[in-house]
């Protein structure tokens, strides 16, 4: 078509025009959002007046925070009669909620060992972590242990031997069997432990001492019980828990039944009960004139507790995995552990993630249950504190200081895990 | 490379028990059933000589020896002279309640907020979020005992409702009084009632056996009704009105009933010291039910949250082209698909409100851990005995909860090919 024969052409595209005034800023993102239909309106409404109330509520009581007192009447009194917090009751007793009544010239030794905490955890924290880092790993519960209660530092590395012992065994009948070997192991470390490292620790002591001063487990109290509590816990939970999920699947009768029963009796009673047990109920169980240390017992307990309910998390990882996985383990001639380590487990585990940080988070909120037989995790501190004469009728303080600390510790798991569960994402969804 | 037929001829050597797959199970299971009879027998052995020891036997005969303590709030009739073993049934029933009560206003609040955490309003949503995380993330303990100490240190003394210019006054119309002691609430009573049946368990309310009765009659001549409607529905597409005959259906014998006992509600009313009259419910029942349901609603929250983000967005365009209304595409289509995703992770939100209950022994609420495990273990010095009994108790709770859903979750299953 020639263009003169047209009367007219347009040469030039046309600007566009602006989107309507209504369509598009703020005024359009406020009525999307917050004034979509009458219900939606009449939700921000109320929304906003909940938030104002609790603002006007709250904001003097912060504004007139009192930091420096040192007791509930001071605060009172500097307070006139205004509303205002009384923070200085966290100031005051600051130490206990954070150590218990762990003597104060020691606190450098929790504190150390709460920050080779984060060296031990550089496996899990980084993506290729050098082999030396796994060796402090795997050292690190006993240097905790000997900072955190003291006494001789023969004692955890007599323990550590007793590793040593197991591998050295497994090295020597591995030619045997493989079975036949670890049970050998397993053997020669548990008469290791029950027979030698007493001898050898005093032993040692005599020839060459090195000690810390002896801290009780009465005195060790407030976050760190909770955090020693909850990270024991953690780190022995996710084994047995593994152990109990592949029981649970097991095609061998009497382990099935037996992973099986434990599970579901341990998941029907409360924690409580079981920490009773081990206060009450333990001295029945072992031979007469057992005592042993009451953390160390609650330790046990909680970790079998939050292991049932990491069991189920990991058996509902297991099932999600296609048959085709097993089969092709098998296929590829791998015997049953290899199979589990190399091919179902990585997968497994991976799905399980977010329940797995769960049942971390949950077991690390259930530490404060201990404080029912007796010992002073900081939720029983701070009935300590409001019991005190100094301190009595106080109580938001206390409990938003505990709660928040508590939060941040939670919180920061459950994010991490979103994070891990982006970093090992490997699908191409 | 050509097999070797027939491994089986093979003979049988000894290292084949650990390296022959056919073998290697049952080797395993003979090891670990050992292990197991020696454990066994090592704590039974252990027991029968500390028991010795201490001059005790094992016999459960301590249940049916006088409590000699009180116990309030009871469900059932019970005194200081009963028994050990109505003690614990007394707590059990103190358990239940507030696990059942826990149970209901939490998965109200979880189905708020999980909904409008999802909501298209910004304000709401965010909100729900912060309600959800710091629920959450604190240790249910914490909130039960915040608001015990709310409770008892923020709320108005039953005296300062008194006189003139009083400092603190009843709310909802003068019927509810929220003291530290506790709150006092208006009760139903009947002027003409039918007085109560004796039953072995306990005396039996014969007027709520009555108002249960209309209720059950009501609801099935509402389902005949409803089986009408649709049966009219399928056969000519109209759908009758109902909802002004389901009402009558329900309300008419029920207000009829009501009348004929002469009901009316029994206001509490401050008396001396202390307010009399109504119910109360005491600062340890608030403090463990309030904390126990906003701690699990915010769980629940996020289990409905994810239930109903699961299922795909092709549902909720489909039944919109349908030409379903929103409302009913939520009611319809989304709800009953989300519901066999939320089911399973609810019962165990209501598995762990039952234990939970427990820590009721930091408000001091007379559950059965603090009946059976508390006081009649420190009274009578059977602490196996006792503390098998209440594990066992709680075994059967949690096992009964999850077989009664289970057959729930087996009948909303999804019927595949």
């Amino acid at each position: 078509m020639n263009m003169h024969n047209v009367s007219w052409v347009r040469q030039d595209m046309v600007s566009p025009s602006a989107r309507p005034d209504r369509q598009n800023g703020r005024l359009e993102w406020t009525r999307k959002n917050l004034f979509n239909g009458w219900v939606s309106t009449f939700l921000t409404l109320a929304s906003v007046a909940a938030i104002l109330w609790l603002a006007v509520a709250v904001a003097p009581w912060l504004g007139n925070s009192v930091w420096q007192a040192t007791s509930l009447a001071e605060c009172r009194q500097l307070l006139d009669g205004a509303p205002g917090a009384c923070w200085a009751v966290i100031r005051d007793r600051w130490p206990q909620l954070l150590f218990g009544f762990y003597p104060p010239h020691l606190y450098w030794r929790p504190v150390l060992a709460f920050a080779l905490l984060f060296a031990a955890f550089a496996p899990v924290l980084f993506r290729s972590p050098p082999a030396r880092a796994l060796w402090f790993s795997a050292v690190y519960p006993g240097i905790a242990y000997w900072l955190i209660w003291g006494g001789s530092l023969w004692f955890p590395t007599a323990v550590y031997l007793g590793f040593a012992v197991a591998v050295g065994l497994i090295s020597l009948s591995a030619r045997i069997s493989h079975g036949f070997a670890i049970s050998v192991a397993i053997l020669g470390a548990v008469l290791w432990w029950l027979y030698a490292v007493e001898p050898l620790t005093s032993t040692a002591n005599a020839l060459l001492p090195i000690t810390l001063d002896v801290v009780a487990s009465r005195d060790i109290g407030g976050f760190l019980l909770s955090i020693v509590i909850g990270v024991t816990g953690i780190a022995m939970s996710l084994p047995l828990g593994i152990l109990l999920a592949l029981g649970r699947r097991s095609s061998l009768p009497l382990i099935h039944l037996l992973s099986v029963v434990f599970i579901e009796f341990i998941r029907g009673v409360p924690l409580i009960t079981l920490l009773f047990t081990a206060s009450l109920l333990l001295n029945y169980f072992l031979p007469p004139g057992t005592n042993f240390d009451l953390i160390l017992r609650v330790v046990i307990m909680v970790t079998l507790f939050a292991s049932a309910y990491m069991a189920e998390v990991i058996r509902g990882g297991l099932a999600a995995l296609p048959r085709g996985q097993y089969e092709a383990a098998e296929a590829l001639g791998l015997d049953y552990w290899k199979a589990q380590r190399l091919v179902i487990l990585p997968q497994a585990l991976k799905i399980s993630i977010p329940g797995i940080v769960n049942s971390f988070i949950g077991l690390f909120k259930d530490t404060t249950l201990v404080m029912f037989i007796g010992l002073l995790d900081p939720i029983a501190l701070a009935a300590a504190i409001r019991a005190n004469t100094n301190w009595q009728g106080i109580y938001w303080e206390l409990f938003i200081f505990i709660g928040a600390v508590f939060f941040v510790f939670c919180f920061g798991m459950s994010r991490y895990s979103m994070y891990l569960e982006r970093r090992l994402k490997t699908d191409h969804r | 490379m050509a097999m070797k037929s027939g491994a089986s001829r093979e003979p049988f050597q000894l290292s084949m028990l650990f390296n022959d797959s056919r073998y290697r199970a049952r080797t395993i299971q003979v090891f670990a059933f050992i292990i197991l009879v020696l454990a066994a027998t090592w704590l039974l052995d252990n027991t029968i000589r500390n028991l010795a020891a201490l001059g005790k036997d094992f016999s459960f005969g301590f249940l049916w020896s006088t409590a000699g303590y009180d116990i309030s709030p009871r469900a059932i009739d019970y005194s200081s002279t009963s028994s050990h073993a109505r003690a614990a049934l007394v707590g059990l029933l103190n358990t239940l309640i507030v696990a059942a009560m826990a149970c209901v206003t939490a998965t109200i609040l979880g189905v708020f907020a999980g909904v409008l955490r999802l909501s298209n309003n910004w304000v709401v949503a965010r909100l729900m979020t912060v309600y959800v995380e710091s629920f959450r993330n604190v240790p249910a303990l914490l909130w039960i005992i915040v608001v015990a100490a709310v409770m008892s240190e923020a709320m108005p003394a039953p005296n300062a409702f008194r006189g003139e210019n009083p400092r603190a006054s009843m709310v909802l119309w003068d019927s509810v009084a929220v003291t530290n002691r506790g709150i006092y609430l208006p009760v139903p009573d009947f002027t003409r009632s039918l007085g109560q049946a004796e039953l072995a368990l306990g005396a039996l309310d014969l007027n709520d056996i009555a108002i249960l009765g209309v209720l059950s009659l009501s609801f099935l001549i509402h389902r005949g009704l409803v089986k009408h409607a649709q049966r009219v529905q399928s056969a000519t597409g109209r759908r009758p009105i109902t909802w002004w005959k389901s009402l009558c259906i329900f309300a008419l014998p029920m207000v009829a009933l009501l009348y004929a006992l002469g009901f009316h509600l029994d206001y509490p009313a401050l008396k001396g010291l202390n307010f009399t009259g109504g119910l109360q419910l005491r600062n340890s029942f608030i403090a463990l039910w309030i904390g126990l349901s906003v701690y699990t609603g915010a769980f629940i929250a996020e289990i409905v949250r994810s239930g109903i983000l699961a299922i795909s967005r092709g549902q909720t365009e489909a039944a919109l082209a349908l030409g379903l209304s929103p409302a009913r595409t939520m009611r319809l289509v989304i709800l009953p698909q989300a519901l066999r995703i939320i089911i399973p992770p609810l019962i165990s939100q209501y598995l762990n409100i039952t234990k939970n209950t427990s820590l009721g022994l930091a408000v001091g609420y007379m559950d059965l851990r603090s009946t059976l495990g508390g006081i009649t273990i420190n009274q009578t010095g059977r602490e196996l005995e006792g503390m098998l009994l209440m594990m066992l108790t709680y075994v059967a709770i949690s096992l009964s909860i999850s077989v009664v859903m289970n057959i729930y979750n087996d009948r909303v299953r999804l019927q595949e090919r």
